[in-house]
């Protein structure tokens, strides 16, 4: 059984619910990513999804895009990023670990090699924002030929038929985009996403997570009775970015506390 | 998928002899949208319906008479079509060889070959129902061809412009703001036209209920790069008419300027099973090709994905974007649409780069010798049709698309002369 699998299914043993927390590789600089990687797992983080910087994150909000910058301003590659997840698997052998990025990066080292090199550094799954079902098929092939979970979005306008899509060529998780937008909008709508949700909680026996715009313990503990578990992002990037000055300790605690907070709200 | 580009490099080499109008041309893109490896469909899920929608309405449209019949009158009404192709005799006489025919898109409204692909989305825009339309924009003219139809049609504009490009485009910006369009200055990344697309499409997955996204050029996801390119096609269409007319013969040769490439696709697009028309693509060569500090993926960049769709890029060995070099704001992107991907592989399109320093060397002799003022971004394609015009007989010709007028490019020649407007 893969990690992401494993995680889930203690989760559900113990009734909880699963905390996705997202960083982007090498912000505010490249020291700081490791020790916070594993504070996030020591104050409950259950998935790590590591952001790969990429020149032209177009999904994202204006707070992930200034972090994506700052790696960027280091030379933080999809190579680098795959090296710091071997080193994260020195010490921590259960924490699924997912790479979330875009395409390019990946088309530059091609399919095979990816899934060859994510497998061999450990990562359990690919979020590729731009590359929906219609263009994800050869890489999921060369992903499954690894074991590695190639994750999926759906988002607030895909229909129930697409859905059925979307489930049918993921694995791992699905995440749901929670709201019409970019990571770390404002305007989240917790009733619209229920209705969304039952109707997809129907097509797929994969967890769902629940993402973009829950910005503390209150949203997410809201959101997390629909699905399977949240994603929190922007406000572990904003504080990282703010932060910049800092040694990697000081920064590691203060998104630890933020996820710590948020740990507690979901298991309350 | 580099695999496939070089198997279909390698079988149309084998071919001595061209065989294009064997080639049926208006099956691709394919249903997913793709130009074989090229194009697609690279956005994130929260878009695709969007991009299903628009599909969905421009396939009935797109063969619909009643449609076609308004678009053709916007066109000859609105725009002004047919534009004109003139014979510049002076500067062919000058050069000594081919006969020179300029393509005169910068008589259309607006000044510019733009007005032709948001006249076209702006009536799919109506067909939509929806009340807002965005835009990116570089130099400014489909910014400013977008807030014209905008305004025409009482719809609300807002046009992504990096804020670079706003600094050295300050007459068009101002020309927007003027036709009610609200130009929103981007700062992320390299502040110029991939930054202001990126901000676009974050707009659009935003606002996605209410809006409307005019794809200034033939990049994008399917089905922008098919429907701008059909909107574009006019341009072809009226040159191979006007050059039978006038010569009694096709062309020996075509020659526009690459950034995105809807002039060029326009122009190329019906010509491409004419085995007998040679065309040029010319890209942004910036400070030379071999500097690195250029606009030209065609030249020296290799496959990848940006914006929605796989297509040439300037990327570095990690698959970042890098930034581009170029005099106009217009060619100033890493990018190119995915058709002339294809068509570069195919074979049937050459593409080739212009400096700086030739474009603005174009801009003055085309000023001087015709009494026309291009666009820093047709500026290139002059500057490749006089070499080109030079190694050729006085009884061939060449249709030059001349894609804008350079009244938007004045205050950036004046500082190149040190001279203050």
């Amino acid at each position: 059984m893969s990690r992401i699998a494993k995680r889930f299914k203690l989760l559900r043993e113990q009734g909880r619910k699963a905390l996705v927390t997202y960083i982007v590789n090498g912000d505010p600089y490249p020291e700081a990513t490791l020790p916070t990687m594993h504070e996030l797992v020591r104050q409950g983080a259950d998935i790590i999804e590591l952001g790969v910087p990429f020149s032209d994150p177009m999904a994202e909000g204006p707070v992930i895009q200034r972090g994506h910058e700052r790696a960027l301003e280091h030379k933080i590659s999809l190579r680098g990023t795959l090296e710091l997840v071997k080193a994260f698997r020195e010490t921590d052998k259960d924490t699924p670990v997912v790479l979330m990025g875009y395409a390019n990066p990946i088309e530059r080292m091609g399919y095979e090699t990816i899934a060859r090199m994510t497998s061999e550094a450990g990562v359990d799954g690919l979020l590729t924002v731009d590359l929906p079902p219609e263009e994800a098929v050869p890489l999921k092939r060369e992903l499954q030929a690894v074991d590695v979970d190639n994750i999926l979005l759906l988002a607030p306008t895909t229909s129930v038929e697409r859905a059925r899509r979307v489930a049918g060529l993921a694995s791992g998780f699905i995440y749901y985009v929670s709201l019409k937008g970019v990571t770390g909008a404002g305007h989240l709508d917790v009733d619209a996403v229920k209705t969304k949700l039952e109707e997809f909680g129907q097509l797929t026996d994969l967890p769902l997570c629940i993402g973009f715009g829950i910005k503390g313990p209150d949203t997410a503990k809201k959101l997390s009775v629909l699905a399977d578990g949240v994603v929190v992002g922007s406000v572990l990037v904003d504080k990282m970015g703010s932060l910049h000055d800092q040694s990697a300790e000081q920064i590691a605690g203060a998104v630890g506390a933020i996820v710590g907070d948020i740990r507690r709200g979901l298991d309350e | 998928m580099p695999l496939t580009v070089n198997m279909v490099t390698s079988k149309t080499q084998a071919f001595s002899k061209k065989r294009y109008s064997e080639t049926d041309y208006s099956q691709f893109p394919n249903a997913e949208g793709h130009f074989g490896p090229y194009g697609g469909r690279f956005v994130s899920e929260t878009l695709i319906y969007a991009l299903d929608e628009l599909q969905r309405i421009y396939s009935d449209l797109k063969n619909d008479p009643d449609f076609q019949a308004e678009f053709d009158k916007d066109l000859a009404h609105y725009v002004g079509r047919p534009s004109p192709l003139y014979h510049a005799e002076r500067w062919s006489r000058e050069v000594g060889g081919a006969q020179i025919y300029l393509k005169r898109e910068d008589l259309n409204h607006t000044g510019a070959h733009k007005v032709n692909n948001t006249i076209g989305q702006a009536l799919l825009a109506k067909f939509t129902g929806k009340q807002r339309v965005i835009a990116e924009t570089g130099a400014g003219q489909h910014g400013v061809a977008s807030a014209t139809v905008a305004a025409r049609l009482g719809l609300k504009c807002c046009v992504y412009m990096g804020a670079e490009d706003v600094q050295r485009q300050s007459l068009n910006v101002y020309r927007m703001k003027l036709l009610g369009a609200e130009v929103i200055p981007v700062t992320s990344g390299s502040r110029t036209l991939k930054d202001a697309m990126n901000e676009a499409m974050r707009d659009w997955a935003t606002n996605v209920d209410d809006t409307f996204y005019i794809i200034g050029t033939v990049a994008g996801p399917h089905p922008y790069p098919q429907l701008v390119r059909d909107f574009q096609s006019v341009i072809g269409r009226e040159a191979r008419a006007q050059c039978l007319e006038q010569t009694g013969r096709l062309p020996d040769a075509l020659v526009a300027c690459v950034g995105g490439g809807s002039n060029a696709i326009g122009l190329f697009h019906p010509f491409l099973a004419d085995d007998e028309v040679e065309m040029y693509g010319v890209e942004a060569g910036g400070d030379g090709v071999e500097t690195g500090r250029h606009a030209a993926p065609l030249s020296a960049g290799i496959p990848g994905v940006l914006h929605g769709n796989r297509t040439y890029l300037m990327e570095d060995e990690n698959g970042q974007i890098i930034e581009t070099h170029s005099v106009s704001a217009g060619l100033d992107y890493p990018g190119v649409g995915p058709e002339h991907s294809w068509l570069k592989d195919q074979g049937r399109v050459n593409y080739v780069a212009i400096n700086d320093q030739e474009a603005l060397a174009a801009f003055r002799k085309t000023t001087l010798v015709e009494g026309i003022m291009p666009a820093l971004e047709s500026s290139h394609a002059l500057a490749y049709a006089e070499k080109l015009a030079a190694t050729m007989r006085p009884d061939q010709s060449i249709v030059v698309n001349l894609s804008g007028r350079g009244d938007k490019d004045i205050l950036t020649v004046a500082k190149l002369d040190g001279i203050e407007v």
